[in-house]
């Protein structure tokens, strides 16, 4: 197993995250789709770091977990908001702002 | 094996006016846990102005000595402070001073429940819990900190030396503006609902530009631009590596500056989130991320600009269209402001996209000229409101059809509203005529003759339209029963009238004598790789 594989496995986890994001109506799940690319992007971080030897990657990936993190703190809170508004979390439901 | 520790070399003087604004960010929060609630706004609105400004002094402190050495790398290449950095953290820490003073406005005489912000983002809307925190005039004081950490970031995105802290800083410019955006004291549905749409389409094109951050450090082993560009001429084979990362940290970019085909959010989060919070979104994130975009475009893109070219040429064609077309069917004030501003983002692009140094130059006037009437614009905005029958005093009046007339009513405001209009319509004697010329100039000289067309040809569908706006303030009778209640203009407690005076100074001022500005602007335009 070379390292190409988990690049083609990185492109797929992040192709998936990205459908995931465009056709999923729940924003949890949307949401959850938009960290799958989040860490897809870390595996192909890694993986080049080991490609080439050079330990920068690995770092970027850690850079990379704690921005995921702070990134869900405020994601929920404004998800769980409209949850508590709406009763629902559907992002079909929220469809006032229209031209 | 004896390592010893070598400290890094950090010059604290070129990062000043950034770690200005964050520690007073920082200190924002610790006021807001140990401070009691009565003086916490004087406290906070006091430290936010205080760092705003000593960023301006520092900057400007540093300038003779960027302006002779051309610029500083700083933090091993993190960082790198030259004279287009300095400039646009200038312009960001400016217009973020003036966008402050409309955030903290709370109509006149002061009392509690007139600002723009919800007594507790927490409470449900239209819930006991809400108008409890209504009646004991509670009020959201959290909104400076935030605007500060965000104005931080945003000093920091077109200074960003790599692209691992070019992402960071449009992560803690980002992440404050989400939450901000859901924070209106009215209208509260579509205010969530904007903060939503923003969170989720921000953080999808963030995670893009992310993935091209990745492919890049896959292709030149490091994620400074100054590697990446060496690279481009030195490996070979990996060019589809250079190519997709590229093109995906210009899509996050692209999404930041309002491009389309990544507008969409635009024109729902201009509406959606509280007016004087679009003010300040719409002058220094288009700053910041211009900043960058630029950045990028300059040191990385001229070796693979061939394979670019029709991808970049087709986004800034599309902007223009759409921005200038879909702005003239909008009837809600912010929407169509939302429009204008995507319009102003495909002109800009003509610069960015010249390839030319004076591109950068007429790129960093143009901001500034529309920074300033964007938020003058929505400060203006915030002060024209619905009232019920009653006399209390709602919400904005954001129809078009509710504007007929004003000018009758206060002619002042309606003049500075006139001179915004007219700054984005691109007419001489106004900043917007002098910053539209830089641009489609440098695009003339940098080979991009077509686009310089249509943009010439876009602001000419747009002059009709601002136009029409201005015939609407001044020579429209008020219609007997629009529908939409009765209108009036609120008094200010005195800040946003500071705000609007300047802006349109500033408007009129950077129209009649642009010269100084340009030779500044004209003098910091080269980028350090």
């Amino acid at each position: 197993m070379t390292l190409t594989h988990y690049l083609v496995l990185a492109c797929v986890l992040f192709a998936i995250g990205a459908t995931t994001v465009l056709l999923r109506r729940n924003a949890i799940i949307v949401f959850m789709g938009v960290e799958l690319m989040l860490n897809a992007t870390n595996l192909v971080l890694v993986t080049f770091a080991r490609m080439h030897g050079d330990l920068s990657g690995q770092v970027m990936a850690f850079f990379v977990m704690v921005v995921a993190a702070a990134e869900v703190v405020v994601g929920l809170a404004i998800i769980v908001q409209i949850f508590h508004t709406r009763r629902s979390a559907s992002v079909d439901d929220v469809n006032l702002l229209k031209s | 094996m004896t390592g010893a520790f070598t400290a890094p070399h950090i010059d604290w003087a070129q990062l000043a006016p950034v770690l200005l604004v964050l520690g007073a960010g920082v200190i924002g929060v610790l006021v807001e846990a140990f401070a009691p609630q009565r003086v916490r706004r004087p406290v906070q609105l006091t430290l936010t102005l205080a760092a705003t400004a000593g960023a301006l002094v520092v900057l400007a402190a540093l300038w003779a000595d960027v302006r002779d050495t051309g610029g500083t790398v700083v933090l091993g290449g993190a960082m790198i402070l030259d004279g287009p950095a300095l400039v646009l953290q200038g312009l960001v820490a400016l217009l973020a001073l003036v966008a402050v003073l409309v955030v903290a406005d709370r109509g006149a005489g002061g009392a509690a429940g007139q600002d723009a912000f919800a007594p507790q983002a927490a409470a449900v809307p239209g819930s006991d819990y809400e108008e409890v925190a209504r009646r004991q005039g509670l009020a959201q004081t959290e909104v400076y900190p935030l605007v500060l950490f965000a104005t931080g970031g945003m000093m920091i995105f077109p200074a960003a030396g790599d692209l691992l802290t070019m992402f960071i800083a449009l992560e803690v410019l980002s992440l404050p503006l989400y939450l901000l955006s859901g924070l209106a004291r009215r209208r509260r549905l579509l205010s969530q609902e904007a903060a939503m749409k923003y969170f989720l389409l921000g953080s999808f094109a963030s995670a893009f530009f992310l993935f091209g951050v990745a492919l890049l450090y896959g292709f030149a082993g490091s994620v400074r631009l100054s590697a990446i560009a060496a690279a481009t001429a030195a490996v070979v084979g990996l060019d589809p590596l250079l190519l997709a990362g590229t093109l995906l940290v210009l899509v996050g970019l692209l999404f930041k500056v309002g491009a389309v085909p990544f507008h969409s959010w635009t024109p729902d989060v201009y509406q959606g989130a509280p007016t004087p919070i679009t003010g300040f979104m719409a002058a220094c994130t288009k700053i910041a991320a211009f900043g960058a975009l630029l950045r990028v475009v300059y040191v990385v893109a001229p070796a693979i600009e061939w394979d670019l070219r029709r991808a970049l040429w087709t986004v800034v064609i599309a902007t223009i269209a759409v921005g200038t077309l879909a702005s003239l069917v909008q009837t809600d004030m912010k929407r169509i402001l939302g429009y204008s501003a995507i319009a102003h983002t495909g002109f800009i692009l003509t610069g960015v996209v010249a390839l030319d140094v004076r591109g950068v130059s007429g790129v960093m006037f143009y901001l500034l000229a529309y920074g300033a009437a964007a938020v003058g614009a929505f400060a203006v905005v915030t002060l024209v409101r619905e009232v019920d029958a009653d006399g209390v005093v709602l919400g904005e009046a954001t129809h078009l059809s509710q504007w007929a007339g004003l000018g009758r009513r206060s002619p002042w405001l309606a003049g500075a509203f006139a001179v915004f209009m007219l700054s984005f319509a691109g007419i001489p004697l106004t900043a917007g005529f002098v910053g539209k010329f830089a641009v489609f100039s440098a695009a003339v000289d940098g080979g991009a003759t077509a686009l310089a067309v249509a943009g010439v040809l876009g602001s000419a569908v747009a002059v009709f339209f601002y136009i029409r706006i201005v015939v609407l303030l001044f020579f429209t009778d008020r219609p007997a029963d629009s529908g939409h209640g009765t209108v009036t203009v609120v008094r200010s407690e005195g800040l946003t009238t500071v705000a609007i005076a300047v802006a349109a100074l500033a408007t009129l001022g950077l129209g009649v004598l642009p010269t100084p500005v340009l030779d500044l602007v004209g003098e910091a335009a080269r980028f350090i790789p």
